[in-house]
């Protein structure tokens, strides 16, 4: 591939991943030298936290593998909005199937590597949480199963926005969405029991699985450039917000990202071999409202009728995140 | 072209017993299709499969509706489902029990029939005997090569060569030897008589 | 080498000498015989190098083999019935990414009722896929059709289906003579794809594409099996300068020369058919058969030259256009559409239904007297359907038809001891 220098138009020190550190601790988005996966120009709304977490996640992939990636992708957001021929944003070797099947087209193309003595050569698939955890997920318990050779990504925006923000598996309770309207006597998404694709892929016992949000730049490739370290599958689920399906505003998504970390509705941690070795602790817990209020799919739970029993339902979910992953750093640490 | 159905039950090794008995007529240079009758049937269950054998190319794809030759391997079958159905006039018989034709109800059916064309065998006692199991598809086979003359008993032996290896097999030439011979021995006293 | 074998065990080898690379396996009958036989061989290093997946779905069967064929290598596959619905959503996206897989279809019916036995619903219900598929009449052809079926696919870049009749083929002994590898490398040479994911030069493979290309993508997908019906006769000419035997091609003639009735099918059944026709010619009838291997592409000037001469014929079809009538019957109609033939279709063995040469006879008799009806059901039970319709006459609740005609024929149990 021809060297080609990626131009930073953004300012400040966060949003490049601190390129004024020292070299070797800067993060792969900080380097003119990156891979630049998904290049710009692709159709992805303002904002979008998908489009930023899989350039982000490829990126360091394609560091960690010195280029020698190939990426396979479920239908989505992501595929659509990166793709429309010939005005592919891809810089890697990149092939899209159907919705639910990435996770077998990956190991097909792990298989191929393999039998062609070309194991340098490393497999990325990705997905929305539509692909992942509905209608791919028999794929991806099979290929989680065989242990097949497979980074999957997964971003969780928690609906199926490419299709206009219906409800999915990941779609928290009381969200409104195109099929969970905020009408009736108990507004927005049902209090399911919740459909965990992180604790399922670690039940697979596969030898990484990773949570991480966009608004966590370094750990995010921590965990990517950890999880490239290995062989067999692999399990990393992305928080990306969508304004769109979000209700929020475009400059918000990192800061929505981060809310939704610091207040336990979005734990970060990483596990291996089925057990947790390590959290992305909370140094200041906050009330769920703070996350809540900012986005329009949970605006009918305040305003003038507003539903502060279900505020409490989803600060007791967030509450039992931060006791069972032990995400707040207590004083004494 | 010569038409072998064989009736048993699912675990007593009828589709094998086709399938070798292809083989066999295959080693004498003979054109020979074997196939089962195609049934999800679980151990026990009753089981028919069909054996064509000819000098030519078999082309015909239907199931035997009127063979040349019966091996019954289980004669409880014989109260269950009409195994007779079709059998061509003066067809062979070949029935896997110790008792004759006319302790098992089939005095009439017998007497009918030409004496030479009808045999039973003590196939699952041979089988515990030389395989240890109660398997009679292979000293069945043998058994019906002395009965018809239609294969020889080399030819089953290499056939049970091909399939197993070692002791089973060992175990199941020996079985079929002595079927062979058992059966030849009845023929002959029969003929004598 | 010639032997003694089993249509399935026939195949698996038939396909290890065309030196597979990625296998995907999932159970089904009567399909399984083929990919255990290559899982063996694979884990015995008899076959190498070879990944043998066991997937937990047909889905990720022919998923893993999208993937595997767009990385370069050389990918296989085998199904049947329910299994190849349920991959159906891949076979058309293997199709439309112009993915050379090979697959094995062992014709089995589709349910409900869930039945096992052969017939070809399964395959004929993929026919505008995308995917070619070649019909094997007897186990040598099955064998000789895969391992042209690679070159086939491999040179215009598109999937080929071989279909062979589940149990009547893939659980027979017959004689078989399979090919040395060195023949059959002489024949099909390596793998050189023309789209190949490759991190040392990237391409994007199955990007959105909108109205201004669409059509003429899939127009490509059809141009390429018009092309395809000289290809398959080239093959089949090569196979038999290499291996010495008539194999594959687009249709085979038997006793048509002064036919004045033809019978037109596809598959096993073809067999039971030129018996039949051969005892009909010894009493003195111009009968004629024509069989067709290559179903997709369709090879309509074929099968016009070889009815046109005729003054009626039958296709006799192992699948039905409910509704409709035939399947293949609609596209060999439309074959000689013009021509003023007299066109029957047989619709026969459904679900494993023997199609016994009695029944032929009878058949053919009739079609000799043009005395049937456009569309008819060979050995169709017209009281038990009778008794049935009469039932859902008289009573709103009949309750399910499938048990309602085993009881009418005094084969459920329930009906003998119940």
């Amino acid at each position: 591939m021809p060297y080609q220098p990626v131009k930073f138009y953004q300012t400040g020190t966060f949003t490049v991943g601190n390129r004024l550190l020292a070299p070797d601790e800067r993060s792969v988005q900080s380097s003119r030298m990156r891979s630049n996966s998904i290049n710009s120009g692709h159709r992805a709304c303002q904002g979008c936290g998908e489009a930023l977490g899989a350039r982000y996640a490829i990126d360091a992939a394609m560091a960690a593998s010195d280029g020698q990636l190939i990426a396979v992708n479920a239908t989505g957001c992501l595929e659509v909005f990166s793709t429309p021929y010939p005005e592919s944003s891809w810089q890697v070797p990149w092939i899209h199937s159907l919705f639910g099947n990435a996770p077998a087209v990956a190991t097909g193309v792990a298989a191929a590597m393999k039998v062609k003595g070309r194991q340098e050569v490393r497999v990325v698939a990705q997905g929305g949480d539509g692909g992942t955890t509905d209608i791919g997920f028999g794929c991806l318990s099979g290929m989680f199963e065989r242990n097949d050779d497979v980074l999957y990504i997964c971003y969780d925006n928690e609906a199926y926005m490419n299709t206009g923000v219906q409800r999915s598996s990941a779609t928290p309770p009381a969200a409104r969405t195109a099929t969970t309207m905020p009408v009736g006597p108990e507004p927005g998404n049902v209090f399911g029991q919740g459909k965990n694709v992180p604790e399922i892929a670690m039940a697979h016992g596969i030898p990484y699985v990773a949570t991480a949000t966009v608004a966590d730049l370094r750990d995010l490739e921590y965990k990517v450039r950890k999880a490239m370290s290995m062989h067999g599958a692999r399990y990393i689920q992305i928080f990306v917000p969508c304004p769109l399906g979000f209700g929020t505003a475009s400059h918000d998504t990192i800061r929505i990202a981060r809310l939704a970390r610091e207040t336990g509705m979005f734990p970060v941690f990483e596990a291996e071999h089925g057990e947790v070795t390590g959290v992305l602790k909370i140094r200041h817990k906050v009330a769920v409202e703070e996350y809540l209020q900012p986005q329009k799919r949970f605006a009918h739970l305040f305003g003038k009728h507003p539903h502060p029993e279900t505020v409490a339902r989803l600060q007791a979910i967030a509450d039992r995140n931060i006791r069972k992953y032990g995400l707040l750093e207590k004083e004494s640490d | 072209m010569f038409q072998v159905r064989i009736h048993g039950r699912g675990g007593q090794g009828v589709v094998t017993a086709t399938e070798m008995l292809s083989v066999a007529a295959f080693e004498e240079g003979r054109h020979a299709q074997a196939f089962p009758s195609f049934g999800s049937e679980r151990t026990g269950a009753p089981v028919v499969a069909f054996c064509r054998i000819d000098d030519k190319e078999i082309r015909l794809r239907e199931p035997i509706m009127e063979p040349d030759a019966l091996i019954i391997q289980d004669p409880t079958l014989l109260h269950q489902i009409d195994v007779f159905a079709g059998l061509k006039t003066n067809g062979y018989v070949l029935i896997n029990t110790h008792h004759s034709f006319e302790e098992i109800g089939l005095g009439d059916f017998a007497r009918g029939h030409p004496p030479e064309r009808l045999c039973t065998l003590a196939a699952t006692a041979l089988g515990l005997k030389h395989i240890g199991r109660p398997i009679p598809n292979m000293p069945l086979l043998a058994g019906f090569a002395a009965l018809s003359g239609l294969i020889r008993l080399e030819s089953v032996v290499k056939a049970i060569n091909q399939k197993f290896s070692g002791k089973i097999a060992e175990g199941n030439v020996a079985a079929a030897t002595e079927a062979y011979e058992s059966v030849k021995k009845e023929m002959e006293e029969r003929a004598h008589a | 080498m010639l032997k003694q074998t089993e249509g399935s065990k026939a195949v698996a080898e038939a396909i290890a000498l065309c030196r597979p690379e990625v296998i995907c396996a999932y159970p089904i009958s009567p399909q399984t015989h083929i990919v255990e036989a290559l899982g063996e061989m694979v884990k015995s290093g008899e076959l190498t190098p070879c990944e043998f997946i066991n997937v937990e779905s047909e889905f990720a069967a022919m998923s893993v083999a999208i993937g595997s064929s767009a990385a370069g290598a050389r990918s296989y596959t085998a199904t049947a019935s329910q299994g190849l619905l349920f991959m159906v959503e891949a076979v058309y996206n293997a199709a439309g990414l112009g993915l050379p897989i090979v697959m094995t279809v062992a014709n089995r019916a589709i349910g409900a009722p869930i039945n096992i036995w052969n017939d070809h619903s399964d395959s004929l219900s993929q026919r505008d896929s995308g995917w070619m598929q070649l019909f094997a009449e007897t186990n040598q052809e099955a064998v000789d059709l895969h391992i042209q079926a690679f070159r086939l696919a491999e040179e215009l870049s598109m999937p080929v289906m071989v279909c062979m009749d589940g149990f009547i083929l893939t659980h027979a002994f017959e004689r078989v003579d399979i090919p040395s590898q060195e023949q059959v490398d002489s024949y099909l040479p390596p793998f050189d794809p023309r789209q190949v994911l490759d991190p040392a030069e990237p391409v994007s493979i199955g990007a959105m594409v909108g109205p201004e290309a669409f059509m003429e993508v899939k127009y490509l997908a059809h141009a390429k099996q018009m092309q395809a019906l000289g290809l398959i006769q080239q093959l089949a000419s090569e196979f038999r300068t290499t291996f010495g035997r008539d194999s594959g091609g687009l249709v085979r003639t038997y006793r048509a020369d002064d036919a004045e009735t033809m019978v037109v099918a596809m598959g096993s059944v073809l067999g039971t058919i030129k018996d039949t026709v051969d005892e009909m010619r010894d009493e003195g009838h111009k009968i004629g058969v024509l069989g067709i291997t290559s179903y997709r592409p369709f090879p309509q000037r074929e099968v016009r030259a070889a009815l046109q001469n005729c003054k009626r014929f039958v296709v006799l079809e192992k699948s039905l256009a409910v509704g409709m009538g035939g399947i293949a019957a609609t596209d060999v109609r439309m074959a000689v559409t013009g021509s003023g033939l007299k066109g029957f279709t047989a619709i026969a063995g459904l679900g494993g239904r023997a199609i016994p040469k009695a029944s032929l006879h009878r058949l053919f008799r009739e079609v000799e007297q043009e005395d049937l009806a456009p569309v008819t059901f060979l050995d169709l039970d017209r009281d038990a359907v009778n008794k049935q319709l009469e039932r859902e006459k008289q009573t709103r609740r009949s309750g399910p038809i499938a048990e309602n005609i085993l009881y009418d024929k005094g084969i459920s149990s329930t009906a003998k001891f119940g």
